[in-house]
């Protein structure tokens, strides 16, 4: 059920756009309309969820120490795991997003005969999950390419490095490999690991899915069913300057390489895709760890019933005399 | 091996099934097995501390007896919270469940109970939020991952709810941060609007707010329970020490969690506060109104963390000290030190906080004015104003649990290793992924440390007690120090289950004995009254 339905979703589409250019000829819906209406759902969806995150304030610096605090001069702090100045949290975050520092801590936990409980390294899903989000990147770099013109030099260069190994023609991009390997292994773990498939949604499934269809996509275009790029750079920068133009005879592979990026940016702010921003905005890593150093206010603070000293003090007078205790009121 | 009544032997309870059901969690109701969930709270409890819907109740019933518009309560109760807490908003939202979090668990760990993996903890939650607050949840529901709120989700949230120590050792590995003690601590807050609490949490918060500590101690007690410390440390020691109580004047005012005046061996360790405090002619005092560090709020909720925790400025305002001194706690230090200053703050009528016997300032807790008193010590064994003689610990081999809060909010890691490597000659860590940051719990902490509890106990115990069962078998440990009272009270059963033959200590503890006092008489045992060195049988 949770692979299925995405993956009936995807084809689904597939159909729709497939169907809708060949044969009823929608090259505006498809081409324009689509493509701009995603863009508006996507940065308007975006914004709004991370203006609603922003709405909620964070009452308390919850910091998730992972490293030796800041106390005494002689005992050396950690200020990447336990940062202290804004600074430190600006590292910590840098470490965190771009390589991720978290994940690379991850174990594999296993009970053996003894009982011996023992904690492996597992990096692969760090270095799937870093290979992935890079590749994309990456990926998304190289296609400025169609956005501008003149090319500029550093997306050029991406290119040609991307293209380092020049197997085939056009040559095969580094990248293009690097995140069907990951997204594969990211999958495969889904399917094979039994407490990650339990723990799996059609909503962890459908991004891959999605992400699958545009690389594929994209692959066949630039391998199989070569397209005219020169018309695809054409509709690209007539959609970039608001007086978007369909050229003729792009090929309905182009298509639906467009259709499911559009459908996968329209997708992103209603789904786990956020955390792209979520991220940045978790309290247990973007507070620095100087608590007691610095006053954290929180803006809901309310007053509470508390029992007071006075209140103690009636309720136990005379026991407190009787032993000895100073009382305030004799 | 220790006989618990109704615990299976070690053999059995290793039995684990980590294959997840065929059925999707979603469709496996909660099965409430004795030894595995706590009881609920007396109503007396609900009723001293205002709480509604107080009444009597059972979790192995099918009738909670819930309040009738108990459905609207819980979900104003989660539109309030996602409007003042970032954190329970943006942690609803994010994950992605790749799993990483998974085996992070020491319930998950010790049960194979795939609810016990955090992601799966807070999908208990988040179904709900999905259900009821995202449009794809509403429109696409169990296909979104959304389901309906039932009084069977209700059953559900009691029994993980409470099967979650807040140790927060998933949030270290999660790639997001996402917190898991978050999604607990609103989840049980939820739950105590519809009058749903646990006893072993509820009593002694109640307690705490009447009598100043969760044990319920009252003034007089208290004075003859550290009276009663001083007459044994003077057996020991020759040494008579001095105990003041709610002295207004004094520089510091010293609170520490009341498990230390209660049961071994946090006694031990209280014995050894009174030994150093008075080594050192601190100008210092207990309070009998302040007399609890910990704070069972914390597994309760945010406002009742605030309302236990008012007491400790307010005793420092009232006597009048410069600063506070903490002592040896886990959860009081995630209270103390990410709650304190932003719930009773500003501590503007104390001074920042500098030690009268080394003269250092404590520049780490000029805000809070509360000091650690591990960094305390450190700082004065650092500065040679201690006389250690370390060799009075040679029968022990000692290796330290970092606790959890003090390590996961504080990062508290140094300052105890070598306060503990300065008072015994013998100390060895328990495999790094086991330890600071990535320390295991006890499996006891949030309020889960009951006996009724108790299977469920061990079974989370297990990658703590296997770790110490590691270096007792590599390096003949025997003892496991702490600086935790919850620690000192759930470790014991822990190691006679997992790692039988290793003893729990303070540090403080160690350190007294270590102490050479001014005008002591020769030692002939330890705190506990053992003999020093260890008798050849």
């Amino acid at each position: 059920m949770s692979i299925m339905f995405p993956l009936a979703i995807i084809l689904l589409l597939l159909l729709l756009v497939v169907g809708g250019v060949s044969y009823a000829h929608l090259e505006n819906v498809f081409g324009i309309f689509i493509p701009y209406l995603a863009l508006a759902i996507f940065l308007m969806g975006f914004i709004y969820r991370i203006l609603s995150w922003a709405k909620s304030p964070v009452p308390f610096r919850i910091t998730t120490v992972c490293g030796q605090e800041k106390s005494l001069d002689w005992i050396k702090a950690n200020r990447l795991e336990s940062p202290f100045t804004t600074l430190d949290v600006i590292k910590r975050m840098a470490l965190e997003v771009l390589l991720f520092r978290s994940l690379f801590r991850n174990t594999n936990t296993e009970l053996k005969e003894g009982p011996k409980v023992i904690h492996w390294s597992a990096k692969w899903l760090w270095l799937a999950g870093l290979a992935f989000h890079w590749a994309l990147l990456i990926i998304l770099l190289r296609h400025l390419r169609f956005f501008i013109e003149p090319v500029p030099f550093a997306v050029d260069l991406i290119d040609r490095l991307d293209t380092l190994f020049a197997i085939g023609v056009p040559a095969l991009c580094l990248t293009d490999v690097v995140i069907v390997a990951a997204i594969t292994h990211l999958f495969l773990r889904r399917v094979l690991v039994p407490k990650i498939r339990y723990i799996s949604l059609p909503a962890d499934y459908f991004p891959l899915f999605l992400l699958l269809s545009i690389i594929g996509s994209g692959m066949l275009m630039r391998h199989i069913y070569k397209v005219d790029l020169i018309k695809v750079k054409e509709l690209a920068l007539s959609l970039v300057s608001f007086r978007p133009v369909i050229p003729e005879g792009i090929g309905v592979i182009f298509y639906v390489h467009l259709f499911f990026v559009c459908l996968l940016i329209a997708y992103f702010p209603f789904s786990k895709l956020m955390h792209l921003g979520g991220v940045f905005l978790s309290p247990t890593r973007n507070l620095a760890n100087n608590n007691r150093a610095k006053r954290h206010t929180n803006p809901w603070n309310y007053p509470v019933k508390v029992h007071t000293y006075a209140e103690y003090e009636d309720e136990f007078r005379e026991k407190m005399k009787t032993a000895a205790i100073p009382v305030d009121k004799e | 091996m220790s006989e618990l009544a109704g615990v299976p032997k070690p053999e059995e309870l290793l039995k684990i099934d980590y294959q997840p059901p065929r059925k999707g969690w979603m469709d496996t109701p909660v099965n409430f097995k004795p030894g595995t969930y706590c009881y609920p709270a007396a109503s007396k409890n609900h009723k001293i501390l205002d709480l509604p819907f107080p009444r009597e109740w059972s979790p192995t019933e099918k009738d909670w007896k819930l309040p009738e518009n108990w459905k609207e309560i819980v979900l104003n109760g989660i539109a309030e919270r996602l409007s003042k807490y970032r954190s329970f908003k943006v942690f609803m939202d994010i994950c992605v469940r790749c799993g990483a979090c998974a085996d992070k668990c020491h319930f998950f760990l010790g049960s194979g109970d795939p609810k016990n993996m955090p992601v799966l903890r807070a999908e208990l939650l988040r179904s709900i939020y999905r259900k009821e607050f995202t449009a794809a949840g509403k429109v696409l529901g169990k296909l979104a991952g959304a389901r309906e709120l039932t009084p069977a989700v209700i059953k559900e949230w009691f029994y993980y709810f409470y099967q979650c120590t807040e140790c927060r050792r998933c949030s270290v590995f999660c790639p997001y941060g996402i917190d898991t003690a978050e999604i607990t601590m609103i989840g049980r807050e939820l739950l105590y609007l519809l009058g749903l609490g646990i006893n072993w949490a509820l009593e002694p918060a109640a307690k705490c707010f009447m009598t100043g500590n969760h044990l319920g101690i009252q003034p007089h007690t208290l004075k003859d329970t550290l009276d009663f410390f001083a007459d044994d440390l003077e057996d020991i020691t020759g040494v008579r020490v001095d105990i003041p109580i709610n002295k207004k004047g004094a520089d510091i005012l010293f609170v520490t969690p009341s498990g230390d005046y209660f049961a071994d061996p946090g006694t031990y360790t209280c014995m050894g506060y009174l030994a150093l405090f008075h080594e050192l002619g601190l100008n210092y005092t207990w309070s009998t109104y302040a007399s609890e560090g910990g704070n069972f709020g914390l597994f309760t909720s945010h406002e009742m963390i605030k309302r236990l925790n008012a007491k400790i400025y307010a005793e420092a305002k009232r006597l009048g000290v410069k600063w506070i001194l903490g002592g040896e706690c886990g959860h009081m230090w995630r209270v103390i030190h990410q709650y304190m200053d932003t719930m009773n703050g500003p501590a503007d009528f104390l001074e920042e906080p500098v030690s009268p016997i080394t003269g250092t300032k404590f520049e780490n807790a000029k805000a809070t004015k509360m000091v650690h008193i591990m960094e305390f010590t450190a700082d004065l064994i650092k500065h040679n104003k201690l006389k250690l003689d370390p060799s009075r610990n040679d029968k022990l081999k000692v290796t330290f649990h970092d606790s959890c809060n003090p390590a996961r909010a504080m990062g508290i890691f140094e300052e105890p290793r070598y306060v503990i490597k300065n008072v015994c000659k013998h100390f060895y860590d328990m495999p790094e992924n086991t330890i600071k940051e990535k320390t295991f719990c006890c499996a006891g902490g949030a309020g889960l440390g009951n006996d009724e509890n108790m299977e469920m106990r061990l079974r989370g115990g297990l990658p703590r007690g296997n770790a110490v069962k590691y270096v007792q078998e590599k390096h003949k440990v025997n003892r496991l120090a702490c600086m935790c009272a919850i620690d000192r009270a759930t470790l014991v059963p822990l190691c006679d289950y997992w790692a039988p033959g290793v003893q729990v200590t303070g540090i403080h503890e160690m350190l007294a004995n270590a102490l050479v006092m001014k005008g002591e008489k020769e030692r002939e045992t330890d705190l506990r009254g053992e003999p020093l060195k260890e008798v050849e049988e």
